[in-house]
């Protein structure tokens, strides 16, 4: 599995640290409310299909990435440095 | 005042020669980071220009020689390497590093075919050329590779790795060197 840094290129799935759903980068206003908090803390989907994740690239150029991929075809279809990723 | 003296990284190791390829310890006179403060990459840029000779690297790029270089190290960071330039600018952080990393040095025809056995990175010279740098890993650590001539590489590791970036890359020789004598 290669991973598309945007940044160093195609690299090994081994240089990369996965750190879950993407939605941690939507994080709600303090005051939302315990449903937003809740949802935001606990709550993920578990698509079959295309998923947005958060992986860091822990022994590359250390860039936060979300990338873009299918779990039913395990196709990597894409990835965004976080710093400029869609919330 | 103390004054502190430099020690080496690897003490009591010569190196390692195999036909085809040696390794080395590669003695920095100072290692500095240098990581812009943002937006201000074009000016420190031009301040390391000034005092070093060196701009910043552009994304996996290493300039300069073995007495003063400059290599991209990661994301918004290159690395100085040579004579301290002291605090030459005030937007970018600057970290001097001298005693935190270890730079080694692999060369020869056979070097490509030792860091393939460790490194996840395409080593053809057509990939990676003279001029060129990458952060990756080597075994389990981080590296930062960089190809400094046609088939010399230094290889930067945190100090604290030293030996076992030293066993790694030895035991690799020793199996290039078997393979090349069957």
């Amino acid at each position: 599995m290669r991973i598309p840094c945007p940044i160093c290129g195609p690299r090994d799935r081994r240089e990369f640290y996965y750190a879950g759903d993407a939605v941690a980068l939507a994080r709600p206003v303090p005051g939302a409310g315990e449903a937003a908090w809740d949802s935001y803390l606990h709550l993920r989907d578990n698509p079959a299909g295309v998923t947005r994740d958060l992986w860091y690239h822990e022994m590359g150029c250390s860039a936060w990435l979300v990338v873009e991929r299918d779990t039913v075809s395990h196709k990597v279809l894409g990835a965004a440095l976080a710093a400029e990723a869609e919330r | 005042m103390t004054e502190l003296v430099a020690v080496s990284a690897s003490p009591g190791w010569s190196g390692k020669s195999i036909a085809g390829a040696r390794f080395g310890a590669f003695e920095p006179q100072a290692i500095l980071s240098v990581a812009p403060f943002a937006g201000a990459g074009a000016e420190v840029s031009q301040a390391l220009q000034q005092a070093t000779g060196l701009p910043l690297p552009e994304v996996g790029e290493c300039l300069g020689t073995d007495a003063a270089g400059v290599i991209w190290f990661g994301r918004g960071q290159a690395m100085f390497i040579g004579p301290d330039p002291g605090r030459f600018t005030q937007a970018a952080a600057l970290t001097d590093q001298s005693d935190a990393w270890t730079v080694l040095r692999l060369e020869g025809r056979r070097a490509r075919d030792v860091l393939a056995r460790l490194v996840p990175l395409d080593l053809r010279p057509s990939a990676f050329a003279q001029g060129q740098s990458a952060r990756s890993e080597l075994g389990h650590m981080m590296l930062s590779l960089s190809c400094t001539g046609a088939d010399v590489f230094l290889l930067m590791v945190m100090r604290s790795m030293t030996k076992t970036a030293i066993h790694e890359i030895e035991a690799a020789m020793e199996n290039i060197a078997a393979r090349d004598a069957l």
